[in-house]
């Protein structure tokens, strides 16, 4: 029988200021890059056009660029999609062509042109062209932003209704923390921020919230059959019963979702990148920010019987090595007890 | 024993259920014939899972009411109005199944799959529509004129379908008509298009069975025919299929060519329901101009029959013309519901003040595009398992490769609950299918690593099998609610593509309990039961 961490006693919670301080400096560096370049939205937000071109070989984007420009497509952007013969072409509409009655009709006839004058008639075709005009991707941005304030308050419902509220209340920030570090990732990847990638961060939510449920639920059981260990060491003892698990269940996410990124295409690309920052970042959440904010908010609030402020009171936890548990008072309890 | 006997049953039934739904099955398509030009029904046998446009590729089309040229009162009936003649023109379209529905209250949302020409579909829906009032054929000319018609169409070798002698049949027990029998005295064979024509109640009223009024349009189309239909009589198939009994009819109507009046004259069209009589009632009113000519016609043609045509399309059924009608009418539909008569008002609408429509998004992708994402797609997908398989089987050993046969199970299940509810997969629908089949066997890592724990703990290996299934259970329900909660959200506020993935995963969840809690456990049982002597678990 293989088995991981079979009898682990690693002192997670012990590095928890590493991982303030590495968290810390991706969602600076992630605020920073927003600010100064923003989110890069799809057409699906901004409105415009959106014309994928299949040419028969391929042709130098400088040409095509240029070709753009002189049938007056300034401002349109130029991509290769997936392989050196598939070109996107992005021309987003400016509030004032809204007005006028559209201009969505003059793209695709200038893209046309555009590509008549590099590739010749007849030696490309249109793939995919979306019309979205800013009315419908405001409507859309809307639409998005109530998808995850709903998700966070569902869940915070959810949550009330099945921890305590101190567990909650971790839960949720370890929550908030993925949003914000996977909107850092979003913006230092420069990914496109499509409605299926705002489905992947939800999909990230779901999947981390479900992570941090488990090692809570494992910390209950554990405070309840434990009577005389703090919370400290059942943090760490519950991480470390749950380990082979969330290897187990990282990996196979992982391995799915790496077949989605390398293997499911140019579309699938983005929410298949956000997707595994999201696995990374759920189980790191779990470990690092769920359980430490737990244990901090234990120590401001203590629960029934206290013993989150008896750690952080005491401030000194033996750090415990993966042979010998730790056993800072009294008698040391076995980490693992037959139950019942 | 006989728990495992249910369960079996149980998966059984499942099983086939799932497999039952995915079977193949004649699907009809309608596509426009390359010879001709006109629409086609052809018959294909594929799987019955709803692809989405991006996936067998086809055009999306949102419209908006355009208030650029002046603002639209109330938008939410120019809307209505708008769906009621794209519906009246769906024939027209180059797909199985277009999609026309209201999203909101003032976006039109078409959907056209497998349709490859945007600016075919863009005219066929901005097409200004067409209302017009026609009198019936009341002389029977049309009917008259079938032996001859019969006649040209054997001349030309058309052979009939029908195996029955009949000319004109009757079928409401109205008296046999004169033309009826001269035909079939005439001739002893059966006529190609005579024999296909049911006598209505009307005059200028025919009935063609549902699966043949493909042939019969084709014949009436054909040039010789059209030369011997009457001169001033013209043919309109009906908008409406009508059910007597087991067998559908579409109405055909014998009309004369010139209209009475056409919807221009048309400023108004409500429905409602009379007080005293309690009737449904449309009532309509005609410019002054319209009211004129409207009253002079209508004089002439008392007692007669009065087709709505909106699109070259007769809408309902032609109402008797009682007294001479001004620039105030109403048309009275006796005790059909309420509902009937709002549709006729909807068409006399549409057909009076036509709506101005934008188009507010468009999506158009080419099949090969949907062919080679659905590729993709697959490939994706077996990788994926393939590495799931080898994770799972390589750590947990057998116990592993009960969980991976649960897993084939699983696909079934979500590919068959798809099938079944209609959904439709689309391309991030199938990345949350290859995503959920990773997270699908979380259930069975909580389950064995309880397992696991429980032998550790020193519990005998059925104890331990029944203690790991519950404990774990808590952590499993949680764990998959709160995914689901996150994927109903994105169903509820998602558009097309995103909702597919939201569904994909909704329904993932559904199948990964029941595939990895029940079925699992069903083969554990049945392991323990085979081998009672077991000292060890290969977990």
């Amino acid at each position: 029988m293989i088995r991981f961490f079979a009898n682990a006693n690693y002192d997670f919670i012990k590095w928890r200021r590493w991982a303030y301080g590495l968290t810390a400096v991706i969602m600076l560096v992630g605020a920073f890059d927003l600010v100064i370049r923003g989110l890069n939205y799809s057409i699906e937000f901004t409105g415009g056009t959106l014309i994928q071109v299949e040419a028969k070989t391929a042709l130098p984007m400088g040409q095509i660029r240029q070709a753009l420009d002189n049938v007056g497509l300034h401002g349109a952007e130029i991509q290769t999609f997936g392989s050196d013969t598939s070109y996107v072409i992005r021309a987003r509409t400016s509030a004032a062509a809204d007005t006028t009655g559209g201009d969505t009709v003059a793209v695709a006839a200038s893209v046309t042109r555009a590509f008549d004058a590099t590739a010749g008639a007849g030696n490309y075709r249109f793939e995919r062209t979306e019309v979205v005009r800013p009315k419908v991707g405001r409507e859309l941005q809307g639409k998005a932003f109530l998808a995850i304030i709903l998700s966070f308050f569902v869940t915070l419902i959810y949550l009330a209704a099945r921890f305590e509220w101190r567990f909650g209340l971790a839960a949720v920030l370890a929550t908030a923390h993925d949003v914000l570090a996977t909107i850092a990732f979003i913006s230092l990847m420069h990914i496109e921020v499509s409605l299926i990638v705002v489905g992947a961060v939800l999909t990230v939510v779901g999947y981390s919230l479900n992570d941090t449920i488990i090692i809570f639920d494992r910390v209950r059981e554990n405070l309840h059959k434990y009577r005389r260990q703090n919370l400290y060491e059942i943090l760490n003892l519950s991480i470390n019963e749950t380990l082979p698990r969330s290897v187990l269940t990282h990996g196979t996410t992982i391995a799915t979702t790496l077949a989605l990124l390398l293997l499911a295409g140019e579309v699938i690309r983005p929410f298949a990148w956000v997707m595994s920052f999201g696995i990374f970042t759920g189980t790191f959440s779990s470990i690092y920010i769920a359980a430490p904010i737990l244990l901090l908010i234990e120590k401001r609030w203590p629960g029934e019987d206290a013993r989150g402020a008896r750690v952080i009171g005491a401030r000194a936890p033996t750090p415990a090595t993966p042979t010998a548990p730790a056993a800072p008072r009294g008698a040391p309890a076995p980490p693992r007890v037959p139950a019942r | 024993m006989s728990t495992i006997r249910g369960r079996l049953i149980m998966i059984g039934l499942l099983v086939l259920g799932s497999a039952l739904s995915l079977l193949p099955r004649n699907v009809t398509q309608r596509i426009p014939d390359a010879a001709t030009g006109r629409m086609k029904d052809t018959v294909e046998r594929r799987v019955p899972i709803s692809l989405g446009l991006d996936l067998q590729g086809g055009i999306h089309l949102a419209l908006e009411v355009d208030e650029s040229k002046g603002p639209v009162p109330d938008c939410a009936d120019a809307i209505q109005r708008a769906e009621r003649v794209v519906r009246t023109r769906i024939d027209q379209f180059g797909t199985t199944e277009p999609v026309v529905q209201i999203q909101g209250r003032c976006r039109l949302i078409v959907e056209l799959a497998g349709e490859k020409d945007p600016a075919r579909a863009k005219s066929i829906i901005a097409r200004t529509a067409f209302l017009e009032f026609r009198i019936t054929d009341m002389q029977n000319q049309f009917q008259a004129a079938l032996p001859q018609i019969d006649g040209v169409l054997r001349r030309a070798g058309v052979k009939s379908r029908s195996a029955v002698p009949s000319a004109v049949s009757q079928l409401f027990g109205n008296d046999t008509s004169k033309a009826a029998k001269d035909s079939a005295a005439e001739a002893n064979t059966p006529g190609a298009l005579s024999s296909l024509l049911f006598q209505g109640q009307l005059p200028g009223e025919f009935l063609v069975p549902e699966e043949q009024w493909q042939v019969v349009d084709s014949l009436i189309e054909r040039p010789d025919v059209k030369q011997v239909i009457p001169r001033g009589i013209d043919l309109k198939w009906g908008a409406q299929v009508e059910s007597r009994g087991a067998t559908s009819y579409r109405p055909l109507y014998a009309v004369e060519s010139k209209s009475i009046i056409t919807g221009e004259e048309l400023q108004k069209a409500t429905a409602r329901r009379d007080q005293q009589t309690n009737q449904s009632i449309v009532e309509f009113v005609l410019s002054r101009r319209g009211g004129r000519k409207f009253g002079e016609e209508t004089a002439r043609h008392i007692q007669h029959y009065m087709a709505i045509i909106l699109d070259g399309r007769v809408q309902g059924q032609p109402p008797i013309i009682k007294s001479q009608i001004n620039a105030r009418g109403m048309i009275e539909l006796g005790s059909k519901p309420l509902q009937e008569a709002s549709d006729l008002a909807l068409v006399l609408r549409a057909g009076a003040l036509p709506a101005p429509l934008m188009i507010v998004e468009e999506r158009a992708i080419g099949a090969s595009l949907g062919e080679d994402s659905i590729k993709d797609g697959i490939r994706a997908g077996v990788v994926g398992v393939a590495l799931v398989i080898v994770i799972m089987v390589g750590y947990y050993r057998l116990s592993g490769a009960l969980a991976v046969a649960a897993l084939t199970l699983y696909c079934l299940f979500t590919l068959a609950g798809l099938a079944a509810f209609g959904f439709t997969l689309t391309l991030p629908g199938l990345a949350g299918f290859v995503l959920s089949i990773g997270i699908a066997v979380d259930a069975n890592v909580l389950i064995f690593e309880r397992i696991r724990e429980e032998l550790v703990h020193g519990k005998s290996l059925r104890l331990a099998v029944e203690d790991g299934f519950k404990h774990a259970m808590n952590a499993i329900v949680d764990s998959n609610v709160s995914t689901a909660l996150t994927a109903f959200i994105l169903y509820l506020v998602g558009t097309g593509p995103v909702q597919g993935f939201a569904i994909t995963l909704i329904i993932g969840i559904a199948a990964s309990m029941v595939s990895a809690i029940f079925v699992v456990k069903t083969l554990f049982l049945i392991w323990l039961q085979r081998r009672p002597t077991m000292t060890t678990l290969s977990v």
